[in-house]
C-alpha cells in the first residue's frame, strides 16, 4: 500500500541552533506512527512542520502524493490533515454540534430569515460519535459538563467529519485519568480500522506500545531509531530517547 | 447509576433551573413587595395602573439601549465602558443638526440629524474595535478611554453647555406613542428582539459564545476573530446611539453625560441578566430582566416616597446578589473550567 504521508529530510534551523535534521518517515492508511522522545527531542517541531505551521529550512511533505511544503496551515487542513492539540479547541459552553460544526454552521430558513439548525447538528454529532463508539449522555449538555474523553472524542469526530485523513495528536492521554485514558486508545483503534492514519506525539510507554504500529524516537532533533513494536522493548526506547545509541 | 447518585443529580439539576430563574422569582418579589406596601400604606395598586407600568418601562428602556449592545460584547468575553459617553455623544450631534436647520426643521432633516448622531456612534464603535480587535488593547482599559474621549468630544462640541432644540417631529418621536406603547419602550423592544435573534439565532451568534469561551479555538475554525470584534464593539455603540437620539427626541435638549446615570444600571442589568465577567454566558432575555429589576427599584422606591438616594443601595446589593448566585451555580454545576 503506498504511503498516505511521506516525510522526506525534514529540517528546521531557528538562528544557529539546528532544532531538527533531516528526519524522515512515512505514514500508512490506518497505520498508528508513534513520534516518542523527550522533551525539546523535537517531535512539536516535526508535527508543526507537518501541519503547516512551520515551514521547514530543508526537505519536503508528500500527502497524497501531492508536495505540502510551503502551504499555510490551513491549506494543509483542506487538503486533510488534521492537528488535535492538548487544550482541544473546543468551546466549553457550547454542546457537541456546535462543536462539531463551529465556523461552518448548519443553517435552515425561518420566515425568510437564517437560523442556526441546531438539532440537525445535534443529531450529526450524535452519529459520528456513535461510530466511534461513544454515547453522549445528554447532546444537548454543554461540552464543559463531559469527561475527559468524551471531549477528545469530540474533537476527533470534528476531524473525521470534515473529512481528516490524517490525525496528528498531541499528547491526548497526559491530562487524563487512567480510564480516560483507556477511551483514547480505543478511539485510536476505531480510527485506525477506518483508515485514518495517526500520528501519535507520546512519551508514555504503555501508550507507545499499546497504540503503536511504528516507532519513530527523536533525540536532539534526529531520528534515533525507527522500528515496530514487536521489534523492540521499554529499554531499547529510553536508551534512545536518552540518544544514548545509534 | 443508583439511587442516591440519580438523586444528587435530580438535586442538582433543580437547584441549577432555581439558580437560572432567579432573576425572574427575584422580579416577581419585588414587585410583589411593591404592590402589598402600596395596598397597605395607601389603599391603591401599584402594578395594575397603566401610568406606573409605562414609567418603568421607558426607565427600562432608557437602560437597556445601553445594556443590548453590552451584553454581546460581554457574552465575547469583553467590556465597554464608553457606551454612556457614546449615548451622550450621539445625542449632541443629533440635537446640534437639528438646532443648525432652525425649528422649522421637519421630518427630513430629524431623520438625517438622526443619522448623523448614529455615525457619531458608529465612530466610536469603530475606535473602540480597533483598538481591542487590531491592538489587542484589553477592552476595559481600551474602551475606558474611548469613554473620556467621547465625554470631551461631546461637551467640546456642545460647547459645554446642553444643546437645546425646538423641533415638534423630535418631540412626536420622544414622547409619542404607537398603539398605546411609548416609543422608547417600543425601539428598545425591537431592538432586544433583533439582538435576542443575532445572539442565538445566527452564526455570529454562535461566534460570539465561543469567543467568550475560548478565542483559539475559534480562529482555529476559520472565523475572522478581529471582524468579529470590530462588529461587536460597533453594534455597542449603535445601541447606545440609538439611545442618545431617544434622549435627545424625549428631552428636546442633547446632554453630553445623557447616558452617565445610565451607565452602572446597564453594566448591572447584563450580570443580574446573568452574564459573567469571564464571557461565555448570558442572554438578551436575562439583560431584559436586569433591566426591569433595577426600572421596578428606581420607580418603586419612588412611588413609596422614599429617598430616591436608596435606589443606588438597591441596585447595588442586587448586583452583588447576582454575581453570589453566579458564583454558587460554578459551585454546584461547574464541572471543569
Amino acid at each position: 500500500m503506498s504511503a498516505l504521508l511521506t516525510v522526506d529530510g525534514l529540517a528546521k534551523r531557528f538562528g544557529g541552533n539546528e532544532a531538527v535534521k533531516d528526519v524522515s518517515f512515512d505514514v500508512h492508511p490506518g497505520e498508528c506512527v508513534v513520534l516518542a522522545g523527550d522533551n525539546g527531542a523535537g517531535k512539536s517541531t516535526v508535527i508543526k512542520m507537518i501541519s503547516g505551521v512551520y515551514q521547514p529550512t530543508a526537505g519536503q511533505v508528500y500527502f497524497l502524493g501531492n508536495r505540502l511544503t510551503g502551504q499555510s496551515a490551513e491549506a494543509v487542513r483542506r487538503a486533510g490533515i488534521e492537528t488535535i492539540y492538548q487544550d482541544l479547541a473546543l468551546a466549553d459552553n457550547l454542546d457537541p454540534g456546535l462543536n462539531l460544526y463551529l465556523g461552518r454552521e448548519k443553517t435552515k430558513r425561518v420566515l425568510g430569515l437564517p437560523v442556526l439548525d441546531r438539532a440537525a447538528m445535534r443529531r450529526d454529532a450524535v452519529d459520528v460519535l456513535r461510530g466511534l463508539g461513544i454515547v453522549v449522555p445528554d447532546p444537548t449538555a454543554s461540552v464543559r459538563e463531559m469527561s475527559g474523553g468524551e471531549r477528545q472524542a469530540i474533537a476527533i469526530a470534528r476531524a473525521i467529519h470534515w473529512h481528516a485523513q490524517l490525525v496528528i495528536m498531541d499528547e491526548p492521554t497526559a491530562a487524563l485519568g487512567v480510564p480516560e485514558q483507556r477511551e483514547v486508545m480505543a478511539l485510536i483503534e476505531r480510527l485506525k480500522a477506518k483508515g485514518v492514519g495517526i500520528i501519535l506525539i507520546s512519551h508514555n510507554l504503555p501508550d507507545i506500545f499499546a497504540a503503536g504500529d511504528r516507532i519513530v524516537v527523536l533525540a536532539r532533533g534526529v531520528i534515533a531509531g525507527n522500528m515496530r513494536p514487536e521489534d523492540t522493548n521499554d529499554e531499547e526506547i529510553v536508551r534512545m530517547m536518552m540518544g544514548a545509541t545509534l | 447509576m443508583t439511587a442516591t447518585e440519580a438523586n444528587t443529580r435530580a438535586g442538582a439539576s433543580l437547584v441549577k433551573s432555581l439558580l437560572n430563574a432567579w432573576s425572574w422569582l427575584f422580579l416577581i418579589l419585588i414587585l410583589g413587595f411593591f404592590e402589598i406596601y402600596a395596598q397597605i400604606e395607601t389603599g391603591n395598586t401599584f402594578l395594575f395602573r397603566i401610568y406606573n407600568l409605562q414609567s418603568i418601562a421607558v426607565a427600562a428602556s432608557q437602560i437597556l439601549l445601553l445594556a443590548l449592545g453590552l451584553t454581546l460584547v460581554v457574552v465575547a468575553g469583553h467590556i465597554d465602558l464608553s457606551i454612556a459617553f457614546t449615548t451622550g455623544f450621539a445625542a449632541v450631534a443629533m440635537a446640534l443638526v437639528v438646532r443648525a436647520a432652525g425649528p422649522e426643521a421637519g421630518w427630513l432633516v430629524v431623520i438625517a440629524a438622526m443619522l448623523v448622531g448614529i455615525l457619531a456612534a458608529i465612530l466610536v464603535g469603530v475606535v473602540n474595535g480597533w483598538l481591542v480587535a487590531h491592538l489587542d488593547v484589553p477592552s476595559f482599559i481600551g474602551t475606558l478611554g474611548t469613554y473620556g474621549v467621547a465625554r470631551g468630544a461631546a461637551l467640546i462640541v456642545a460647547g459645554g453647555a446642553t444643546v437645546s432644540i425646538r423641533s415638534d417631529e423630535a418631540r412626536a418621536i420622544g414622547n409619542g406613542d404607537i398603539l398605546g406603547f411609548p416609543v422608547p419602550v417600543v425601539v428598545a423592544a425591537v431592538l432586544a428582539l433583533v439582538c435576542h435573534y443575532i445572539l442565538t439565532h445566527t452564526k455570529f451568534g454562535v461566534h460570539t459564545y465561543a469567543l467568550g469561551a475560548n478565542r483559539a479555538a475559534v480562529e482555529r475554525a476559520g472565523v475572522d476573530v478581529k471582524r468579529h470584534l470590530m462588529l461587536l464593539f460597533i453594534i455597542s455603540a449603535v445601541t447606545a446611539g440609538i439611545g442618545g437620539l431617544i434622549y435627545t427626541s424625549r428631552f428636546s435638549a442633547g446632554a453630553a453625560n445623557a447616558g452617565e446615570p445610565i451607565l452602572l444600571y446597564a453594566v448591572a442589568a447584563v450580570f443580574i441578566g446573568g452574564a459573567s465577567l469571564t464571557g461565555g454566558q448570558g442572554t438578551i432575555a436575562g439583560t431584559v430582566i436586569g433591566a426591569f429589576i433595577i426600572a421596578v427599584i428606581q420607580f418603586g422606591l419612588v412611588f413609596s416616597g422614599l429617598p430616591p438616594y436608596w435606589q443606588f443601595v438597591a441596585v447595588g446589593l442586587v448586583i452583588i446578589v447576582a454575581v453570589l448566585v453566579d458564583q454558587s451555580k460554578h459551585r454546584i454545576v461547574g464541572g471543569r473550567g
